[in-house]
């Protein structure tokens, strides 16, 4: 197995070769390396999308889309109805092919080459808009099984959590204020709760960075409050693109907001700035 | 209390199992007993009759452990578990024919008595080895286990599941019956194997291999059941029911949905085939009626009725289920039918949960899954 996992590893073109990246490169002096697996941010920006288009049957979901999510950053989009945000989700996870451009996830990684699996232990999480936790199961064992381990049938069998998986799970229990109830079944949970045990769920996996769809469509106020909180408390140790129509949320959360119109973004900056700009206006009111 | 002592750890979570296996442990110290040191003429003794009786519902019991770890764990509802259990009697069937020797009506001491009966002159290839017990022992779990193997992976792999895999494993079995009834398969045909004399020298008809073969049955429920706690209570077995309640994501968060289902299918079918090899020698006929779909779909009533997904609940099902049929064809055979009909109705009605939902008010919001 091991050396059809080289070969393996060999065969692909995406990446540089290992003895290439790490080794004895003339010009090693004058780049910096790339280790394999491991997502180059040296440019501070850790997602491209670049120039990517999708048309459905003619009809163009994604028209010359440009995207740059920097390492670290909260990101809101917006944009109204068929504006192409889930579409743009789709691409960056891999469950879409883009038709022209490229994704790349740090300097390095071509996501555009892998298949959604690849591209989820590349490190892009991605939460959906409808919680699916596993209902019997109770908090700690809906983190359990999402941690990021060996995951085939002969190891679950003698698997025991080291002391260390322990803590990662309470402390992402911790992060999801989920702390005090590590043992009620999934099922009970209200849907707000819900929502965080599936974005623990994804830290589980330590994604680089977080696509999240409309955390707080059915949330309570209260319930919203917590949400931005966990979002921001998140940024800075990954990057978070979150898709929502609640623009109290949006604004209670954003630096940077991208407004997605036709496949294509319309205007970027700050929430004020963008709330100022005639186009979106034109989009969002039709005055 | 007695079974926690032994196994504290596997049954911490499991009280209805730890009273279940106290059952068990003191019915097989008192069955020996009564049986055996209690005279005939006391009121305590316990016929010889009454001790097949209750090892034969023990190979029910285990056959249902094997069915509750597939269905009520992993949600793959087999229709066609009878015909792993068959198989596994076959197999014991086999050994046993081979140990009759010349002592067949006819006195041939290669064939059995069928095949000297249908004049063929040799021993079908693939009933060499079977004069072995240790052979046959293997064979009883090898032949369910790669057939549940085979059909299994095409299953998994072809992502059959719900309904349409219960239909294809009811045609298994019937496939397997209309097979096996066919004289020319080489295993008796609609008679199948019986006229057994003994197993390993031990004279079946004699009350102390009675009594030794009702202590295995019972002494291997209970291993059965600690090795399935055992999976159901380690990650495996968590992933398992993850599967059950949401495939995709399961297979989303990266796991092999397709190995998971295919080995507790695999075990389960190994563990159908012990309770058929179990059974045979007590009942002391195997035909290829017990491959018929109907069997079955009572083995998934029994589990109905017991409880999905508690192990102890499938063991009280069977129990219950059997005496009761075992009362009612005896009382009144007309009525034995609709009484089983009536009652899986009656339990998926107002029971889900079956029989020991009732009494058991399950971790709801006090689950200890973890340290």
């Amino acid at each position: 197995m091991k050396a059809l996992d080289s070969l393996r590893e060999t065969m692909r073109r995406d990446r540089v070769f290992d003895f290439v990246a790490q080794g004895e490169y003339p010009l090693s002096g004058f780049r910096h390396t790339v280790t394999q697996g491991e997502i180059d941010v040296s440019h501070g920006t850790i997602l491209y999308v670049e120039n990517v288009t999708v048309s459905f049957d003619g009809f163009k979901a994604l028209n010359d889309l440009s995207l740059y999510i920097q390492d670290g950053e909260l990101r809101c989009i917006i944009g109204p109805n068929g504006a192409g945000k889930t579409t743009m989700m789709d691409v960056i996870t891999g469950k879409t092919r883009p038709d022209t451009g490229r994704v790349h996830l740090g300097q390095s990684m071509d996501l555009t080459r892998m298949n959604e699996t690849q591209v989820a232990e590349a490190g892009v999480g991605r939460k959906f808009q409808k919680p699916t936790v596993f209902p019997e199961h109770s908090v700690f064992e809906n983190l359990e099984l999402a941690m990021k381990m060996e995951k085939n049938a002969w190891t679950s069998l003698r698997t025991i959590l080291t002391s260390e998986q322990q803590s990662r799970i309470e402390e992402v229990m911790e992060l999801i204020g989920l702390k005090d109830q590590p043992s009620i079944q999934a099922k009970f949970l209200s849907h707000g709760q819900k929502q965080w045990l599936e974005i623990g769920m994804l830290l589980m996996h330590d994604p680089r960075v977080l696509l999240v769809d409309e955390p707080v469509a059915g949330m309570t106020h209260q319930e919203m409050d917590r949400t931005a909180e966990l979002l921001t408390s998140l940024a800075g140790k990954h990057s978070v693109v979150v898709v929502e129509h609640d623009m109290d949320f949006v604004r209670s959360i954003a630096k940077t907001v991208t407004v997605l119109h036709e496949g294509s973004v319309l205007a970027e900056g700050s929430m004020d700035q963008v709330q100022n700009d005639d186009r979106v206006r034109e989009v969002y009111l039709g005055s | 209390m007695l079974s926690k002592i032994l196994f504290k750890n596997l049954l911490k979570d499991d009280k209805g199992g730890d009273r279940m296996l106290t059952v068990l442990l003191a019915v097989l110290v008192l069955v020996p007993v009564l049986n055996l040191a209690v005279p005939e003429s006391s009121v305590f003794h316990l016929s010889t009759y009454t001790v097949t009786l209750l090892g034969k519902y023990l190979t029910f019991a285990l056959l249902a452990i094997a069915l509750d770890l597939v269905w009520g764990y992993c949600g793959i509802l087999s229709l066609g578990h009878g015909a792993f259990f068959a198989l596994g009697g076959y197999a014991m069937g086999m050994y046993l024919m081979r140990q009759i020797g010349d002592r067949g009506v006819y006195g041939n001491a290669e064939l059995p008595d069928f095949m000297v009966f249908l004049n063929w002159s040799e021993l079908p290839w693939y009933w060499s080895g079977f004069d072995m017990f240790w052979f046959a022992m293997v064979m009883v779990a090898v032949v369910p286990g790669v057939l549940a193997f085979i059909f299994g992976w095409l299953a998994f792999r072809s992502r059959v599941t719900g309904v349409y895999l219960s239909i294809i494993t009811q045609a298994l079995t019937y496939a397997l019956m209309l097979a096996f009834f066919r004289n020319e398969m080489g295993f008796g045909g609609n008679n199948g194997l019986t006229d057994f004399k003994d197993l390993l020298g031990f004279d079946l008809q004699s009350d102390v291999t009675r009594i030794v073969l009702f202590s295995i049955s019972g002494l291997t429920l209970l291993l059965a059941y600690l090795l399935s706690r055992y999976i159901v209570n380690s990650k495996f077995g968590r992933v398992i029911v993850a599967i059950r309640d949401a495939e995709d994501r399961a297979r989303f968060i990266g796991y092999n949905v397709e190995q998971y289902k295919l080995w507790i299918f695999v075990l389960s079918a190994v563990l159908a085939g012990i309770a058929g090899a179990l059974y045979v020698p007590q009942v002391g006929i195997i035909n290829p009626g017990e491959f018929s779909p109907l069997n079955s779909i009572e083995l998934a009533i029994w589990v109905a009725i017991g409880g999905r997904g508690t192990l102890y609940g499938a063991v009280i099902g069977a129990i219950l289920v059997n005496y009761a049929k075992t009362y009612f064809t005896g009382a009144l055979p007309e009525v034995w039918l609709f009484a089983l009909g009536g009652l899986f109705v009656f339990v998926t009605l107002f029971l889900p949960r079956g029989l020991v939902g009732v009494f058991d008010k399950r971790r709801k919001s006090s689950q200890g899954a973890q340290a």
